[in-house]
Formats: structure tokens, sequence, C-alpha cells
């Protein structure tokens, strides 16, 4: 990484954090709140989906997993919810290697691969529904007690500060891994599996570290989902409404960039939001909005919106550049 | 502990729910066989599908085996339009589109049924809902012996069309060879579209089975369609028997396992046969190998 790479993340994140002095309604607070958090997750997508080509359905099994493990470590241990965090993280990454060992060991690609994380998802929702050790269809409830020492503030800004963070470190691990050997080699597995591994890339060995970090930084988001809000069951964490979110938000904002997920989280939400301005109190508006867009962003922008900024810049210089994907379907 | 007969009519009732998973499972093994897609937009269809005779039933007082006849070809156009004028070509002819595509379509149907009929459970009540056959000592739903006879002659019907005509002719050619196809001057993007609509003609037959027992509500398909997956993973992807066979295998495994696990975990055993077939053979029992 060169202090170049680094510029764009800086000025955005610090541009970002400036964002609570100016406004200061809690509805506005809450929803940025819930987008980075959406915007986490999805940055954890897009480091297996975006970068390594394996499209998960299922990353609800990895959000859900780290909502439980904090609020589980929490209300029956007792143990410290920023331990819990950390821990959760973990969970989150051994569940991502473990799915990750039996589906890629078992050659599993493309729809399939699709299939089977919807799949242990799905297993994750009904058994943590069903067993009383996870608060069963009841929920778990976290404590509410506003200490800065169990993840828990006063003041939302505080939180969407923490997150913040977070999402900026995300950026900086999705920026090295793109720049790193690593990153190279997943995206060698993405565009042709066969070759890499001709090339003397292990390809399992690399999709499973992508597996793992997805996992782990999804789980992340999915705890601090648990901490924020202090509720949760299964259908929240384990729902396939967060498995949908986390994969829409990088293909509208840009799949395998490192901004991507952000930019996609906070134009879906933003026009979430609008919808339901306008429309009122229609049920389900905003996620007709979202169908529609990923329909739209799939026929008209496979690059996602960053893609499509970056066309119409190439466009603006009078550049016209074929990039390698559009060459490969003319081929078809 | 449970009797025989409790098992036995378990398994039977299985059996008989097994037939609608199988007829659903049907269309999108159909669909995938010939297009190579997997159409995550099918649960919604098929809750479109049972509105329809739900609003048939409710408005115009059909009965809902009645509604199955114009249904089934106003279900085909609609798949035809979708796959002709939205799937098509919002895709570019690559999977991974298609499988988005299908994803978005699904969350716009149904939410906008969410927005039109709200999240209210709908059921509607015929004079044979609640009969049943008696065979031996044991009782059998009425209308889910029905679904079972219909589903048999609809696969039997469909397995026809594919052997027996042109259409069917070509729609078997594009599925071994696309490329092939075109140059023999088979229209690919007509018969691409023909074989959604029969896949969506399948939910119309479907739907019509399923609501004189059970209820409808926009969130309904995708409990339908996990299942369905499992069913057509099982039966080999693109298999016709398969499906009907993994279909009627699958409503065993659930109605047993909610015998035996409870209502709650009754689903889970589908899944991990889901998963340990995929894992094991992703090709299915009755599918070729990939």
């Amino acid at each position: 990484m060169t202090v170049r790479d680094l510029i764009p993340i800086a000025v955005l994140i610090l541009l970002a954090a400036l964002l609570p002095l100016v406004v200061t309604s809690s509805p506005v607070l809450n929803f940025l709140v819930f987008m980075l958090i959406v915007a986490l997750g999805a940055q954890g997508w897009n480091i297996l989906g975006g970068f390594g080509g394996q499209f998960s359905f299922g990353h609800a099994a990895f959000f859900g997993t780290g909502a439980y493990v904090t609020a589980i470590l929490q209300t029956r241990y007792g143990i410290n919810a920023w331990a819990g965090l950390v821990l959760a993280t973990a969970a989150g990454a051994a569940v991502g290697w473990v799915i990750g060992f039996l589906s890629f060991r078992s050659g599993l690609r493309g729809s399939y691969f699709a299939l089977v994380t919807l799949a242990f998802a799905e297993v994750f929702r009904i058994l943590a529904n069903a067993a009383s050790f996870t608060g069963g269809a009841a929920g778990l409830l976290i404590k509410l007690d506003v200490r800065p020492a169990n993840l828990q503030f006063d003041d939302r800004a505080v939180f969407y500060w923490l997150v913040l963070a977070l999402v900026a470190a995300v950026l900086l691990l999705t920026r090295w891994i793109q720049r790193s050997r690593f990153g190279a080699q997943l995206v060698a597995v993405r565009e042709n599996e066969d070759a890499a591994k001709a090339l003397g890339v292990n390809s399992l060995k690399v999709k499973l570290r992508a597996i793992a970090l997805s996992g782990g930084v999804t789980a992340l988001s999915g705890c601090l989902y648990a901490q924020y809000f202090l509720y949760i069951d299964a259908n929240i964490a384990y729902g396939s409404w967060i498995s949908v979110e986390l994969l829409l938000a990088p293909i509208i904002g840009g799949v395998g960039t490192v901004f991507g997920p952000v930019v996609g989280a906070l134009t879906l939400h933003g026009l979430g939001e609008l919808a339901k301005q306008f429309a009122g109190r229609i049920p389900g508006i905003d996620l007709i909005v979202f169908g529609g867009v990923l329909v739209l962003a799939v026929a008209f922008a496979r690059g996602g919106i960053l893609g499509l900024l970056e066309r119409l810049r190439d466009r603006g210089r009078g550049m016209v550049t074929r990039g390698p994907k559009e060459v490969s379907h003319a081929g078809r | 502990m449970y009797s025989p007969q409790i098992i036995l009519e378990a398994a039977l009732n299985g059996l008989m729910t097994g037939a609608v998973y199988a007829l659903i499972a049907l269309g999108l093994t159909l669909i995938y066989g010939v297009l190579h897609i997997i159409n995550f937009a099918h649960g919604a269809l098929l809750t479109c599908a049972m509105f329809a005779v739900w609003i048939a039933w409710a408005w115009l007082g059909m009965d809902p085996y009645l509604a199955i006849l114009p249904l089934v070809p106003l279900m085909f156009v609609l798949g035809y339009g979708l796959q002709r004028f939205v799937i098509g070509p919002a895709s570019h002819g690559d999977d991974g589109n298609i499988l988005l595509v299908t994803l978005g379509l699904s969350i716009v149907l149904e939410n906008v049924l969410l927005a039109v009929f709200q999240s209210d459970t709908r059921t509607l009540d015929t004079d044979y809902s609640f009969q049943v056959v008696a065979l031996g000592p044991l009782l059998l739903s009425y209308p889910r012996l029905i679904g079972l006879g219909v589903a048999v002659v609809v696969t039997g019907l469909l397995w026809l069309v594919l052997n027996r005509t042109d259409t069917g002719k070509a729609i078997r050619a594009v599925a071994k060879e696309k490329l092939g196809a075109n140059l023999v001057g088979i229209d690919v993007p007509h018969v691409y579209a023909v074989t959604f609509g029969l896949g969506c003609a399948c939910l119309a037959v479907a739907a019509g089975l399923l609501m004189p027992t059970f209820y409808v509500n926009p969130r309904i398909g995708g409990a339908f369609v996990l299942v369905a997956f499992t069913v057509v993973v099982l039966g080999g992807m693109g298999s016709l028997p398969g499906a009907l066979l993994g279909g009627l295998f699958i409503g065993v495994v659930e109605s047993l396992c909610g015998l035996f696990l409870g209502d709650s975990l009754g689903q889970i055993g589908i899944f991990l046969i889901f998963i340990a077939v995929l894992l094991v053979r992703p090709t299915g029992l009755f599918g070729a190998k990939a």
C-alpha cells in the first residue's frame, strides 16, 4: 500500500466523522448507524463475493453468529461486551472456515455455492429459533446498562464513531487485500480457477482465507447490530433479509471494489428512506425499490455505481475503453 | 411411543404433501435443465399464483381446482414475458447475473404483493377442505389425495410434451447444445421463454392444489422455494423423474421429522439432506455427471 492508496479512505472517513457535529437528530443518527452496520457486513461479503467471486446467499449465517455469540456471552456468562466483540468476530471467522472447508472441498462453485450457503443460514435460523440456549423464538435481550465498558453509550454519536472506525479499518484491510499477493491470487481464482491452479495457486487455501476473513467481518457487523439494538431473535439475526442486504450493497455499489459496499449501502438505504417518505405507509416499499435497483444495476451497470462513474469519467476524457468483462461477453 | 399406524399415516400424508413439492420442483428443474439457471423468483411466482387462486375464489366464487384451468395459460404468459423481456435481456447471458436478476424480481414481486394485500394470512374454504377418505384403518385427506394424483398426471404430461412434440424436441435440443440448436434454426430466446413459461405453468397447478388446505400470505413462497431447491438438487438438477421422486421423498422426510422432532424443528431434516447432497453428490440421485 502506498500513501496515495490511503488518501481517499482518510478523506472519506474524516468527512463522515464530522457528520454528528452537524446532524444531531436521533432518527438521522439511527439511520446512519444502521446503514454503517450494513455497510460493514457488506464489506465482509465483498471480500469473498467481490474479490473471490464466490457469491454467498447466506451471509446471515455469519451475521447471526456474531450477534448471538456476543448476546449469549453477555447474558449467560456475564462476559464483557468488548471481549464479546472480539470473540464474536473470531466465531464468525471459524464458522466461515468450516462452511468454506465443507463446500469448497466438495468443489461447489457458482449457483451451487449460493444454494449451500443459503441452506446453512437456514439451518442456523431454525436451530436458533428452536433451542432454549439461544432464547428460542422469544429471542435474547441484552441488559440495558449504559456504560462505555459495556459498549453502550449515552450519545448515539459515539456508537456512530465506533462503527465508522471499524468500517475504516475494514476499508484499509480491503485495500491491503487488493494490493497483496493474497488478493492477486484471490482475483485469479475468481477469473479462472483452473488457470490459477495451473499457475500454482492453492485455490482451496486462498478461498478458505477469504471466507474466514469475510465471515469474521460480517460477524463483527452482526455483533454491533446486537449491541446497538440490544435485542435479537432468529429471524432478525439469521433471517434471509440480512443475507440479501449484504449482497445487494456491494453489487449496487461496485462489486470487488474497496468502496463499493459502502457506496451501495448508502445508496440503497438512502433510496429506501426516500421511497418511504414519498409513498408513506405502504409496507415493503423500500424493498420494492431495492429489488428494482438490483435488476437495473445488473442490466445497465455491471460494475455498480462506481463502475458507472468510472465509465463516465473515461468518456469525459475521450477514452473509450472496453473492460475485460465486456470483451469476454462479446465473445460468447 | 408412536404406534405404527400414526407413523404410517404421517408417512402417507408426507407423500401427498411431497407431491405438491414435486410439482413446484418440476418447474424449477425444467428451467434449470434448459436454461442452466437457478430461478430465485420461483417462490415469489408461486405466491402470485396462490393469490390468483384466492382472488378467483374470493371475488369470482371460483372453485380452486377449476381456477387452475385459466391460471395455467396466464402463468405461462407471465413466465414467457418475464424471461423474454426482463431476465434474458437484463442478465446478458451470465449465470451470476441471472441469479441476481431473479433474486431482484422475487424481492419486487413479494413486496408488491405485500403492499397490495398487506401481511395478513388468507385462507379459503371449500366443502371438501376437510374431507377424509378411509383407507383401511388410515384416514387420508381428500384434497391432498387429489394433489398426489394431479401431480403424477402433470409430470406425465410434461414428459409427453418434452418427448413427443416438436417444441419439446427443440427444448431438449437447446438444453443439450445451445449453439448447435441455434445453428439449425431454433429460436433460442423463444425456447428459453417457453421453458420458463412451462415452469411457471406448473406453479399454477401447484397453487390450485395447495389452496384448499393451505393458506397464503406474501412471504409464503420463501418456505416452498427452499424445499423445492432441495428436491431439485436431490433429484438431480434438470431431471423430471428425479423431481417427482425427490419431492415425494422430501415430503415424507418432513412429515416424519415433524412427528418426531416437533413442528419447529421439522424442516431441519430437509436442509441437512440438502447440504449433505450438495456436499457429497451435487449431481443428485438422478442427475447426469456434471
